[in-house]
């Protein structure tokens, strides 16, 4: 088994991104399992930024614990990541820039010293150059092969050619054979692992996704973490044939995508938490008027702008209450790229079969790092439906007729004969109002109790739409994990690294986090030997939804909110606690 | 009842499509309110240019002016409150075959929604916009609002307003429309004809109409603007100047000017989404079935 990690950190402004990106690219490129974790701040220059490549034979579901090669721009880098370097490990800097004292190089790294800015400046006097040949030293030690960096490294460069590209490639070759001088030992290359995986963030998937599942029209205002799927499909917008809307604001951004909606397209808008308390009201009126709609929703940590370039799981309660008053809802929390890309498919599909609003839950840990995916296991719908399904019918046309699973047809505007007005009031079958002269009459006291009805039931029929919780592990594990979203993917290592010190764990997974599937939670539940839930908020709030759909509380709680995601060993040492600790 | 008894036309060819008219709907307004001269000067305009009933969409925010939709027997959005404008635009994105217009209050408008307003004008969408200023919060029992005059004495300012009004007018200028009018609900024929031209205008219209609040605003009443209101046209006002018209707009006090402003042409927002030049969005196809080969950057 290979697994193997590269840690590249500087400044914001220093293009660390870029190199991290093509080290996780050329894992992918391998036939790698990679994750790719972008951590920055909230400046465009200075702070402290790092980019990790975490690549492996088998699948890896988090930034694990840990690296194998630092690459340090800046003094800072190396203080803060040196301890995180394995034994066996290197720490690469350039020492024209800084030096750092033999005493502070971490115990049982190598340093590893490139001169990056000297071998920049035979090709040229721009310093930025010198992230090549960094790239390149880093490479070498992590087992790239050459060629495939190289290969990466040019394609960074999209259509462009000539001598930026060429020095590029020859600072990288220079990097290679210094680092491969100094390390003192022959690192083995990687050998391909199988053909290539794409690298994708969740919002690139969840970009795609929106474009396979027919949807034509994206407004959104940009914020962090949700802006990069503006991003993708404002550059695809024209290959995809999606229109792209940068809205004034929130407010408008959900109201345009509801409006397309309405007129005729399947429309997404995506925010975080900031944005999405102003889609509120709207939110509900897409409820009330029965309007397809997809909100992304990727959190970062709040409460208010909080820190914008974090995560957390903590708008939960948010969504599950956002809106006045009730109406049916979905909320799906994909944890991978590759679910949520499928998790965004299901989305269209259900807001359009069910008319209502449904919710897409993501986070900065999901929405902004990056994984591979097998080309397989991304395929495009060979059919998008028409959502022209009205047809005039000889009567009276009823929007919001009463239908054994609440849901009515839905005419398009521009269809003749089946003009109706769709409201936020509270409206009859017909779409009239009952809110101003009827509303308190006892007629429609009773006409307003069957449309509420109407509306709710669909809850029902979005529950048996929406995936059930699931049990991954064998039913006999000794400790069982309750999670949600972004988090799955660390428990995931946290469960591997407990079975390599002989402990068999399983996770209780809901993809689906509203409708909540009570029965067959607690049916799986019941079988657990010892539960432990883990979610990054405060307050933990999926055990406090899992106890108000079912009276149940998960005994063993790991909450975080530091805006970093959780890293396996921590999930592994509070496993380790509890099942130490008696109880179930 | 216009809508339901030729609902069952089925579309097609050698029908005669119903064209716009009331709806089975009766106006719930309070007698001798403004809006009545919107709703019918809407339907007029509609009608002259013959666009069937199908093929239009009215959207409304919330307060009594945006209740109109519900009266005319087109496709309607009643939303939410000061909303109006956004969903509209969306509405034009998905289906640019559509003829669209907004309607609400001064308080929809030019108060929870303004920030809307401004940026729909600077896009130059193609749709038409009917604001029902009455100067007051109607549907919330007659609160100030961003056009009530200095001094007005609402519910909410018992001594008075003591901000300046925002003007509409000036600040449609301000913002880029390409199509600025006022109406007044004591004028039904000048009203539809400015809003007719407003839908033939290729780009953002926009039509202000003076439409007195009966019941809570006891000030800008139907006679306090008889004895105001004068027509651009009539004055002598060039349209095409955009500096008349701002010194035009300027006027509020002795003398109102009503009529068309400013009209100009420029390239609608639809115009220029590259996405759009394909036809309207809702017939497009959809998906991204046989191009796989958008993964490939991913690799
Ligand atoms: C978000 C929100 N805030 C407040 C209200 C209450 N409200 C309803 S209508 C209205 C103002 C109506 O004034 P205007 O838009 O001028 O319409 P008019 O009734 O005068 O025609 C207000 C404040 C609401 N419906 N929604
Ligand atoms: S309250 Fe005023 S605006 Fe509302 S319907 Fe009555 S007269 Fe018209
Ligand atoms: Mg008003």
């Amino acid at each position: 088994m290979v697994e193997v990690a590269v840690r590249v950190g500087g400044a914001a402004g220093d293009g660390i991104a870029s190199v991290g990106e093509i080290v996780a690219k050329s894992f992918a490129r391998l036939g790698l399992h990679v994750f790719g974790h972008n951590a920055y701040q909230s400046v465009i220059r200075g702070g402290h930024v790092w980019f990790q490549g975490r690549a492996s034979t088998e699948r890896v579901y988090s930034q694990g614990d840990g690296c194998d090669v630092v690459y340090a721009l800046n003094p800072e880098t190396a203080e803060i990541h040196g301890p995180s370097i394995k034994q066996g490990g290197f720490l690469v800097y350039d020492p024209e820039k800084f030096t750092i004292p033999d005493d502070r190089i971490p115990v049982g790294a190598t340093a590893i010293k490139v001169p990056t800015l000297a071998i920049a400046r035979k090709f040229t006097s721009q310093s930025i150059l010198q992230n090549a040949a960094g790239l390149g030293a880093a490479s070498y030690l992590a087992g790239l092969p050459l060629e495939t960096i190289q290969g990466a490294l040019a394609d960074s460069f999209g259509k462009k050619k000539g001598e930026i590209v060429e020095w590029n490639i020859g600072a990288s070759a220079e990097g290679y054979r210094v680092a491969r001088e100094a390390a003192g030992r022959e690192i083995p290359a990687i050998a391909p692992a199988g053909p290539p995986k794409l690298l994708m963030t969740g919002n690139q998937a969840i970009a795609v996704g929106a474009a396979a599942a027919g949807c034509k029209f994206l407004a959104q205002y940009p914020m962090t973490p949700a802006s990069t799927i503006m991003h993708w499909l404002a550059a695809h917008s024209r290959e995809v044939g999606v229109v792209v809307k940068q809205a004034e604001d929130e407010l408008a951004a959900i109201n345009m995508a509801i409006g397309a909606s309405f007129g005729g397209v399947r429309s997404m808008t995506a925010t975080s938490g900031g944005g999405f308390s102003l889609m509120v009201e709207a939110l509900g009126m897409a409820g009330m008027s029965e309007i397809p709609l997809v909100v992304v929703e990727s959190q970062r940590s709040g409460p208010s702008t909080g820190l914008p370039t974090k995560t957390e799981q903590g708008d939960l309660n948010l969504m599950l209450g956002a809106g006045q008053g009730e109406f049916p809802r979905a909320i799906l929390a994909p944890s991978h790229p590759v679910e949520a890309y499928r998790a965004t498919l299901r989305a269209f599909e259900l807001a359009e079969e069910w008319q209502t609003p449904i919710l897409l839950a993501s986070d900065l840990h999901l929405s902004e790092n990056f994984a591979t995916v097998d080309r397989g296991e991304i395929t495009f719908p060979t059919e998008v439906s028409s959502l022209f399904t009205v047809t005039p019918n000889g009567h009276d046309y009823l929007r919001y007729a009463y239908t054994a699973n609440g849901v009515s047809p839905r005419s398009l505007p521009g269809q003749a004969g089946l003009q109706y007005v769709s409201g936020s009031d509270e409206h009859d079958e017909k779409g009239h109002l009952i809110s101003d002269t009827k509303s308190g009459v006892p007629l429609w006291v009773a006409e307003r109790t069957k449309m509420m009805n109407k509306r709710m039931h669909k809850l029902d029929g979005l529950r048996g739409a929406t995936a059930p919780p699931y049990l991954e592990g064998p039913a006999d594990a000794e400790l069982t994990f309750v999670t949600w979203g972004s988090t799955l993917g660390a428990v995931r290592d946290a469960v591997k690294l407990l079975a390599a010190r002989s402990h068999v764990t399983s996770i209780l997974v809901s993809p689906t986090v509203y409708p909540f599937h009570g029965a067959e939670f607690l049916a799986l539940a019941a079988g657990a030997k010892k539960l432990l839930l883990v979610e990054a908020n405060y307050s933990g709030q999926f055990g406090r939804l899992i106890r108000a759909e079912t009276g149940f509380d998960v005994p063993h709680k790991l909450m975080k909110f530091d805006g970093e995601p959780f890293y396996p060993m921590e999930i592994l040492q509070k496993a380790l606690g509890v099942l130490i600790d008696g109880g179930k | 009842m216009a809508g339901s008894s030729t609902a069952a036309a089925p579309a097609g060819v050698g029908t005669l499509l119903p064209l716009v008219g009331k709806s089975d709907t009766k106006p719930t307004w309070c007698p001798g309110c403004g809006d009545y001269s919107v709703v019918a000067a809407v339907e007029m305009a509609l009608k002259k240019l013959k666009i069937p009933s199908h093929e239009v969409v009215i959207v409304s925010g919330i307060g009594c002016s945006s209740n109109l939709p519900h009266f005319v027997n087109s496709y309607g959005f009643h939303g939410i409150h000061g909303r109006a404008l956004p969903i509209a635009e969306g509405v034009r994105w998905a289906n640019h075959g559509l003829t669209v217009i907004a309607t609400g209050g001064d308080g929809d408008g030019f108060g929870i929604g303004c920030g809307h307003f401004v940026h729909a004008m600077r896009r130059n969408v193609d749709l038409t916009y009917v604001t029902m200023n009455n100067q007051i919060y109607g549907l919330t029992t007659g609160q100030a609002s961003p056009t009530s005059m200095m001094g007005q004495k609402t519910k909410s300012t018992p001594t008075g307003v003591i901000e300046n009004p925002i003007d509409p007018i000036a600040l449609a200028l301000a913002s880029g429309a390409t199509y600025v009018a006022r109406g007044f609900s004591g004028d039904v024929k000048q009203m539809a004809e400015l809003i007719q031209n407003g839908i033939t205008h290729k780009g953002f219209a926009f039509v202000d109409t003076m439409s007195p609040c009966v019941t809570y605003n006891k000030i800008n009443t139907f006679d306090w603007f008889r004895q105001r209101v004068y027509k651009l046209d009539a004055a002598g006002h060039d349209p095409t100047d955009i500096v008349a018209a701002w010194s035009r707009s300027l006027e509020w006090g002795d003398k109102i000017p009503t009529g068309l402003f400013y009209r100009t042409e420029k390239p609608t927002y639809e115009d220029l989404e590259e996405v759009l030049a394909a036809g309207p969005l809702a017939r497009q196809p959809a998906g991204l079935s046989g191009r796989e080969s958008i993964l490939d950057e991913f690799l």
